[in-house]
């Protein structure tokens, strides 16, 4: 999907991506030539939608985890997953307050989900994950539900 | 007004969802770059032992090919393969993926009978209204996240147990492009016979090649005269032998109790074995 400026006949800059609630998801853009700004809002099911073939609108920006669909849609049994090596790359380390916010997480996802986090505090140059550093994570990455 | 075409736009479509998806299709060729063929097994009617029959093969496979057999369990709503080749979890996620379970006689083993609660349905978690609209998208992604994100290995064999039905070839095939084929099961009623025929069209008409038909349940033993006896009237698996030029690799009597473990009829193995080579 690209949004072009009427006025200019440019390709619009993507600016910024929010999940604001009930599923919506919210993309702006702004014109390089005039700067003319605009939001897209898509609706919970067509965000839901794209989202069940496994792709991100507004892109990719960590690698995919082993069966992140699966994962993060079924309703499995808890123990249904046992992550090796939780701590993953980086040697990236947890403070005790965001390791008791991981707990809420669901067991049959929370492996992935520590992966997810560790992962881009790696690529953030982050040594200690704490709960503000999880709420930064999740924004970025769109994460809200984790 | 007139607008300018996507490909006119030269500038790069930040989400790339198309190529998230051919990302998604090139995953799956790496992993299964070490398999070295993915047999699907099919029927259009339920109930025919398509799934009992898929863990027999498995496990009388698995002595005579020396890299191993895996078998994906594609009936996700209904998976069974799993208790047949007496698996259970968890399932190990490393680095490289999610590891199979190993079954009897070392089959490599995935099913979402691994991962859903005992006796509870294979449900999502959103959303909560129009699920007709992606249960099939969100199924559709499960597959391909077991052929992709399982760790197979090396495998000389890696059989598909589909569900009943006519579409989860045509699904396969496209995820898989490069299948070996399909083995197609029936029982000998007429009913199963239009049923399955309805499925080897579709999958020819997807170019899946058929390597053969196994008819099961095709006989009994009589337990006071000893003989073989019809458990169903027809001839379904010569019929559709003939109707499509397939081979009928063989006739499975129904044996009660017989499990996985020994795999007891008679040449099914070798006829099998001589389709895929």
């Amino acid at each position: 999907m690209k949004f072009l400026c009427v006025g200019c006949d440019e390709q619009m800059t993507f600016e910024e991506r929010q999940e604001p609630g009930d599923g919506t998801f919210a993309a702006s853009f702004s014109c390089p030539k005039c700067g003319h700004k605009v939001a897209m809002l898509a609706n919970p099911m067509e965000t839901q939608l794209v989202g069940a073939l496994g792709v991100r609108i507004g892109g990719r920006t960590l690698d995919e985890q082993p069966m992140q669909l699966t994962r993060s849609s079924m309703i499995g049994r808890e123990d249904a997953f046992e992550d090796i090596a939780p701590g993953g790359p980086g040697g990236v380390r947890w403070s005790a307050e965001s390791e008791e916010r991981l707990t809420r997480v669901p067991k049959f996802v929370r492996g992935m989900v520590k992966k997810i986090y560790v992962e881009w505090a790696a690529e953030h140059g982050i040594a200690e994950i704490t709960p503000a550093v999880m709420d930064e994570a999740r924004v970025d990455l769109g994460l809200e539900a984790m | 007004m007139s607008f300018r075409t996507y490909h006119d736009v030269a500038g790069e479509d930040r989400s790339r969802l198309y190529a998230q998806v051919v990302a998604q299709r090139e995953r799956v060729g790496r992993r299964l770059a070490s398999v070295r063929r993915v047999v699907a097994v099919l029927s259009g009617k339920g109930g025919v032992g398509k799934s009992h029959l898929t863990a027999t093969l498995a496990a009388g496979l698995a002595s005579r090919l020396e890299q191993g057999v895996g078998v994906l369990d594609a009936d996700l709503r209904s998976p069974t393969v799993a208790r047949l080749l007496a698996v259970s979890g968890p399932l190990r996620v490393t680095e490289d993926g999610v590891e199979p379970a190993i079954g009897t006689a070392g089959v490599r083993v995935v099913s979402t009978d691994l991962l859903l609660e005992e006796s509870q349905p294979l449900r999502w978690r959103e959303p909560a209204t129009e699920r007709f609209v992606w249960r099939g998208v969100l199924e559709t992604g499960t597959l391909r996240e077991f052929l992709s994100d399982v760790v197979w290995g090396t495998l000389d064999l890696l059989l598909v147990d589909l569900p009943p039905g006519a579409d989860g070839g045509v699904d396969l095939k496209q995820m898989v492009p490069n299948l070996a084929g399909a083995l197609v099961v029936t029982i000998p009623s007429e009913e199963s016979r239009r049923s399955v025929a309805r499925t080897m069209c579709s999958a020819s008409e997807a170019g899946i090649p058929l390597l053969g038909i196994v008819e099961n349940m095709s006989s009994y033993r009589c337990e006071d005269c000893g003989a073989q006896r019809a458990l169903f009237d027809g001839t379904a698996g010569a019929d559709l032998s003939e109707e499509f030029g397939v081979p009928l690799l063989a006739r499975v009597p129904f044996t009660p109790g017989a499990g996985p473990a020994s795999c007891d009829t008679p040449g099914l193995v070798d006829a099998f074995l001589e389709c895929i080579r």
